[in-house]
């Protein structure tokens, strides 16, 4: 069930990708000019001041084709429609489980997205305070933001551990189509389920396994440059076996 | 005759500064600032949930600083908690921080940032407020532009730049004055202004023109911090 | 960073590690992380300290004053420890009045030193009966993952050992800026540090990440010197938490404590001045 990474189709990783390959990357100060002159735009993270580009956050600032744009090295976790998240049960009230999603605001998931009957007055039944979900974002509104757990890979997590890494690194540890988490399940033999929220789950048949599993991830993550990711990974796998 | 600084520094020269960002692994955001011996840190922790919820704002994240004294960062030892002073500090930090940030992405959510001063020898507010422009840039939040702050002295008859202890408790003439600043790094947008003693009302523009001067300075200290993730990788 | 309490399966699997004697950061369970110790963290201090172990960071500040003595200990200087969570350092920690825990901090730093008798308040007598020396401790986290009793600790006695008075003028007052080469009166070879073993499931661990510490179903925390350079001696204690502890635990523990103590003050040698 739990062999899903729903993240591939993330509008977060075309953010972090782009179509075509960038022509240049510099680290870049919100305020700073990134580019001058009419033919440039201003991509995500950047902004139009008379003919300059500027930066509205820090990070590295690419340029592809005329667009400019800025992938943040940092920061807090936005949810969106269809986002997959992790969350921790905090609160049961009578009409489903309210979820912390390590965002500013709690999730809720209302009782009927179990995948079983459960009776209301025993929800703790299917899911305790403390126990772990996989989830989508079904709906953000000013009210709340909605969860659901209906859908491939979603549900109840049983086993394994939790862990965090900087959202802002959620799309290099899914990497290009996939590739760099099929990488690091392929090595490991581990699941391993990523949330948008930058919590990411792993399991696998023992505890060696698992450890090694999150220090790959948690290597991908710390790097700042995000080219040649792959080839590192690779190279971290044959002197870590 | 010309204001002798007791460090032997000129007129128009900064303590040496220092900063770093990174120094609170589990802030969002984080980073050391120093002016000679007056040392800031900085950490900031959102955007989230904010307590109570009136307090919330439906448009936009509200930003919170909390400044404050180590006990041991002055020689007669500070009582440990906030005081009318710090509670003035924290406020009028918050406003000159404010007009640098875009928080419209984040409504009914908070930002907290909190500056402590380690070693304080003088200009310890605009010391924090270097700080804390770093912090929040280093924490993702969406911002216009890095703030920069200094303290102008006027000591006597002569503007003098980075006011230290010794000359906050000058007495000749027309003695210390004491005048905080802070601006957007790259737009004529002051957002800090504070100013204690006696000065020409003439003379107040030619004091921020000296600033001025100094944030060229500062802001490439600030900049140069945060760059420099990228070469500790390779 | 997060603030997402600690989830069920990730104690579980934490709690089945710890019966397998392994940790996320690949220490053995009683292996301490290194640190490191800096001193000169404020000029203004009459000693300070930072100490980094592993992630956790603290500083510490020594202020001396003068002041009138305790009525019940009129022949003795005074010695208090104080500081505060600083909501810098950890998403869990709040603004506003002191809570438990950094009330813990201190008094538990303040209760080794004490009872080791490692400074000798006798000498810190101006006047008999009406002016004596205090020796304010002050400690303040600045990033918490972890065993912030033993890295203040640590701290608290590295600045000690730094600590020169100030001058006081001919009024009798202090001069702050003048510093003497006057050391702090110590005991010869007794410095007593805070140690702390956690219990999770049957395990026993020392040193735990803030993650470990948040799966910790119990603890207790021990002062211990080597002292005056001839055996171990345990100066304070304080169990913390729900769970209980069993007889063997505490044999486990006294087996063990003092090689902690001697690896722990190993590592602290190499950063005294």
């Amino acid at each position: 069930m739990k062999n899903f990474n729903d993240g591939n189709n993330d509008e977060n990783y075309e953010e972090f990708t782009g179509v075509a390959e960038p022509t240049s990357r510099t680290v870049v100060v919100p305020g700073e000019v990134v580019a001058s002159g009419d033919d440039f735009l201003a991509g995500e993270g950047a902004r139009k001041e008379g003919s300059n580009v500027v930066a509205s956050r820090y990070g590295l600032a690419e340029k592809v084709g005329r667009v400019v744009k800025i992938i943040p090295f940092s920061g807090a976790f936005i949810p969106r429609r269809n986002n997959v998240v992790i969350g921790r049960v905090n609160d049961i009230v009578h009409s489903g489980w309210i979820v912390d999603i390590d965002y500013a605001q709690n999730g809720f998931l209302p009782l009927m997205e179990s995948p079983r009957f459960v009776n209301k007055h025993e929800m703790d039944q299917f899911l305790a305070i403390g126990d772990v979900v996989a989830a989508k974002v079904w709906n953000v509104s000013p009210k709340g933001i909605d969860l659901a757990m209906k859908g491939k890979g979603l549900g109840k997590l049983e086993g394994g551990f939790v862990f965090r890494v900087n959202p802002s690194r959620v799309p290099r540890i899914i990497g290009r189509e996939g590739s760099m988490i099929n990488l690091i399940k392929e090595k490991t033999g581990c699941n391993v389920t990523i949330g948008q929220n930058g919590w990411v789950w792993i399991k696998g048949n023992d505890i060696d396994s698992e450890l090694r599993t999150r220090r790959a991830i948690e290597f991908i993550a710390e790097k700042v440059l995000v080219s040649g990711l792959t080839e590192k990974m690779e190279e971290w796998f044959s002197k870590n076996k | 005759m010309a204001f002798k600084r007791p460090d032997g520094r000129k007129l128009e020269e900064i303590r040496p500064m220092m900063a770093k960002i990174g120094v609170v692994p589990n802030a969002d955001g984080s980073a050391i600032f120093s002016f000679g011996k007056t040392v800031a840190i900085a950490a900031v922790y959102g955007p989230r949930l904010l307590h109570p919820q009136h307090m919330q704002d439906p448009k936009s994240a509200v930003l919170r600083v909390n400044y404050d004294l180590l006990s041991f960062s002055v020689s007669d030892r500070k009582k440990p908690g906030p005081s009318r002073r710090s509670q003035e500090i924290s406020k009028v930090t918050e406003w000159a921080l404010s007009p640098a940030l875009d928080l419209k992405e984040f409504p009914n959510t908070v930002i907290d940032v909190q500056i402590y001063i380690l070693q304080a020898n003088a200009s310890t507010r605009v010391a924090g407020i270097n700080a804390a422009s770093m912090a929040l840039a280093q924490a993702g939040i969406p911002m216009k532009d890095l703030v920069c702050a200094v303290s102008v002295g006027k000591m006597d008859k002569d503007l003098v730049l980075d006011v230290n202890d010794e000359e906050e408790h000058f007495e000749d003439g027309e003695g210390a004055t004491d005048m905080a600043t802070a601006r957007l790094a790259n737009s004529d947008k002051w957002t800090l202004l504070q100013l204690d003693g006696k000065i020409q009302p003439d003379l107040y523009p030619k004091a921020l023109s000296l600033a001025d001067k100094a944030f060229a300075k500062i802001y490439e200290v600030q900049k140069k911090a945060l760059k420099s993730v990228m070469e500790e990788e390779k | 960073m997060s603030a997402m309490n600690l989830s069920n399966l990730t104690k579980n699997t934490l709690n089945k590690m710890f019966a397998l004697g392994k940790r996320f950061d690949g220490r053995k369970l009683l292996e301490q992380r290194e640190f490191t110790v800096e001193y000169d963290v404020s000029y203004k201090a009459e000693g300070s300290a930072r100490v980094k172990l592993g992630k956790t960071e603290v500083v510490v500040g020594v202020k001396l004053g003068v002041g009138e003595p305790y009525p019940d200990s009129l022949d003795s200087g005074n010695l208090m420890a104080s500081g505060d969570l600083l909501p810098l350092a950890s998403p869990r920690f709040e603004s506003g009045p002191p809570k438990y825990n950094s009330l813990e901090l201190t008094r538990l730093v303040e209760r080794a030193i004490r009872e080791s008798h490692v400074i000798d308040l006798k000498k810190l007598v101006i006047k008999e009966g009406e002016k004596v020396w205090t020796v304010m401790i002050d400690i303040y986290p600045i990033n918490d993952d972890g065993a912030l009793i033993d890295a203040a600790s640590i701290a608290a006695m590295a600045a000690l050992m730094q600590t020169h008075f100030p001058e006081i003028d001919k009024d009798g007052k202090i001069d702050y800026d003048k510093k003497t080469t006057k050391k702090l009166p110590l005991l010869e070879n007794t410095i007593p540090l805070s140690l702390t073993f956690y219990k999770l499931g049957d395990s026993l661990v020392v040193d735990p990440t803030r993650e470990e510490e948040e799966a910790a179903d119990g603890k207790i925390v021990w002062g211990i010197s080597h002292y005056k350079g001839k055996e171990h001696m345990i100066h304070s204690a304080q169990k913390g938490m729900d769970a209980h502890l069993s007889t063997d635990d505490i044999t486990e523990m006294m087996k063990n404590l003092p090689k902690l103590y001697d690896d722990t003050l190993k590592k602290l040698k190499k950063f005294l001045k």
